[in-house]
């Protein structure tokens, strides 16, 4: 073997475990995230985390409970808001369209798709907040719901026209309207999908923050009503992380592990809602 | 015209084998009529978010014009409003995390895509994809937590006695600075680039590496010199798509950056971000002109965010159809 080869096989070999270790390194932060997490958040994590009110500035303990009750209600509207809208605007793209309508709609959800969640926010506020002069769990979750649309949407779409046509036409064939072949054979052969799809988006807007600092805003007390600010937990964590006291931190951290844990348990169930379908016979 | 139109009786109804109002019996017509709706929200709100961020930042942009964007100043009480030191901070920070991120996020593709056997490629794949669902305030926490002590301590320290010499690498460091946020952003976007990439390079044809391998050239330069070229396009759709997020990022970075609006040379002081400003004085808004202005920075982002995204998905999309069209040729 002469030097050159020798030298060329070298640079393979050498190049080729680098990107092995570019590999290690970055599936290691997931590892490390979840070992910090629970490291500082587990031992601060206690039954009063998840029943007690924030304790007053100053005071040990307390908990989050007006937090995790304000995000339950906050992705409540999200979903009621994002998932119709991205469903059923799913199946009109999907089963409905010329190529032309189906184009313009999804440029338009790919494009509030990419826009950044704190924009989200500002238009959350003009529409949901400044008209009515106060903040509100509405607008929150009418600010959630916002990004859960294009998400929904665009993936549902995908799943529904994966199923395979012989289907729609042995429908047809037996003589069921369009209506009546969407909703009895289209939907039931994509329905592990496009709940996969629905429980990916509510994972994505459970953690966001950004669009909630001035729309639901924050409440150190429980909600008094839909239309008053409410705690999130997200919020919670970016107020308590950023404040000086030793008791907060330690509550920030117990608040993202319970946020994180909650989170990567929605997408492991949702992918494995779409591996069991995936067994399902294409033809 | 009138006349031509009277005399063609109306035969639209009756064309087909089932008539409209058969199918508006049997439902067609009306679902047909409400998932359009539902489809049409979308482009209405879509339309409907780019009007209200340009008519609700119609004071700045009378007052300022395009100085907006290259004045410093941001004096809330003299209600004069530039927005330089945000973008700068902006950029800086995304600049910063693209140089940590680019290369560890494309090597990792190509492992991932290339070498790895499918079932650890897909199990990887996997992990990274948990990590991409990540919320971003989580990252902020490590970031306040366990990076920016560690920056203090150890990386600031290192880097200033090895590139001390460099204008980026002086000055003291406090943990919170642009480096920070630049590696928090990294650390957030290295999925992003991950993900697409190994898409990318799995969808370049089979017979390209095999021809390459065919004249001798070993695994990596068939890789680097075949491959990756090949999947360029698409791979820089993958860092444009990572840059968009970087820019648009709000809580993690408003938590690391330091928050304080400097344009320094140094990557170790601290600074303040487009998005962050947003965040941290939207509520606290002083008065119209202020409020007005913090959102002309919103369509700023806005604006970037969209190019950024529309030139990533062009160039994808290049990627995928040059891939399918040699792979049927």
């Amino acid at each position: 073997m002469s030097g050159r080869l020798r030298w060329r096989k070298f640079v393979s070999a050498f190049m080729l475990t680098l990107t092995g270790v570019c590999a290690v390194v970055a599936v290691s932060v997931l590892f490390f995230i979840l070992g910090y997490l629970v490291f500082h958040g587990g031992t601060s994590l206690s039954w009063n985390f998840f029943t007690k009110l924030p304790a007053p500035v100053g005071e040990i303990g307390g908990g989050m409970a007006n937090a995790i009750l304000g995000s339950a209600k906050l992705l409540l509207l999200a979903a009621l808001i994002g998932v119709p809208v991205g469903f059923l605007g799913a199946i009109y793209l999907a089963e409905f369209s010329g190529s032309s309508t189906a184009f313009v709609v999804r440029y338009a959800a790919d494009l509030l798709n990419g826009v950044p969640s704190i924009v989200i926010g500002i238009f959350a506020y003009s529409l949901a907040v400044l008209p009515f002069k106060h903040f509100s769990t509405l607008a929150g979750g009418f600010a959630l719901g916002l990004m859960m649309i294009p998400i929904t949407l665009r993936s549902t779409e995908e799943f529904l026209r994966s199923v395979p046509n012989a289907l729609r036409e042995g429908a047809m064939a037996l003589g069921a309207s369009k209506w009546r072949t969407i909703s009895s054979v289209i939907v039931p052969a994509a329905y592990r999908g496009i709940l996969t799809a629905v429980l990916l988006a509510f994972a994505r807007v459970a953690g966001e923050t950004a669009p909630l600092l001035f729309t639901a805003l924050g409440n150190r007390f429980w909600s008094p009503g839909w239309n008053q600010p409410t705690a999130s937990l997200p919020a919670m964590i970016y107020s308590y992380a950023q404040a000086p006291y030793e008791d907060w931190h330690r509550q920030a951290w117990a608040a993202g592990l319970v946020l994180l844990v909650l989170i990567l348990a929605i997408n492991i169930i949702a992918r494995a809602i779409l591996a069991r379908g995936a067994a399902v016979p294409r033809s | 015209m009138a006349t031509t139109t009277t005399t063609v009786p109306s035969a639209g109804p009756v064309v087909g084998s089932r008539s409209f109002l058969q199918k508006l019996r049997e439902g067609d017509e009306i679902a047909r009529l409400i998932t359009f709706l539902f489809a049409a929200s979308v482009v209405l709100i879509t339309i409907w978010l780019v009007f209200v961020l340009w008519q609700q930042s119609v004071l700045p942009r009378h007052k300022f014009g395009l100085a907006f964007l290259y004045t410093r100043v941001w004096d809330p009480i003299f209600d004069q409003f530039g927005a330089l030191t945000f973008i700068y901070g902006t950029l800086v920070t995304a600049a910063v995390a693209l140089l940590i991120a680019v290369p560890l996020g494309i090597g990792a593709a190509i492992f991932l895509a290339e070498l790895a056997p499918p079932r650890l490629s897909d199990t990887l794949e996997f992990f990274i994809d948990l990590l991409a669902a990540v919320p971003s305030v989580i990252y902020g926490l490590l970031g306040v937590f366990i990076i920016a002590p560690l920056m203090r301590e150890h990386i600031a320290p290192a880097l200033k006695s090895v590139l001390g010499f460099l204008p980026l690498f002086q000055g003291p460091c406090y943990g919170l600075s642009f480096l920070t946020a630049g590696m928090v952003l990294a650390i957030m976007i290295i999925p992003y680039i991950i993900s697409v990439s190994r898409e990318v390079l799995l969808s370049v044809p089979r017979d390209q590496r095999e021809a390459a391998l065919a004249v001798g050239s070993t695994r990596w330069e068939s890789t680097w010199k075949v491959v990756v070229p090949f999947a360029r396009s698409g791979i820089m759709g993958s860092i444009f798509l990572a840059l968009a997020r970087a820019l648009g990022e709000t809580v993690a970075v408003a938590m690391v950056i330091g928050n304080n609006p400097t344009i320094s040379a140094s990557l170790f002081s601290p600074g303040y971000s487009i998005a962050a400003v947003i965040a941290n004085e939207f509520t606290e808004a002083t008065g119209d002109l202020h409020l007005q202005s913090l959102i002309e920075l919103g369509l700023l982002l806005f604006v970037l965010t969209f190019i950024l995204n529309g030139l990533a998905r062009l160039m994808i999309v290049l990627t995928a159809q040059r891939g399918s069209g040699m792979g049927n040729a």
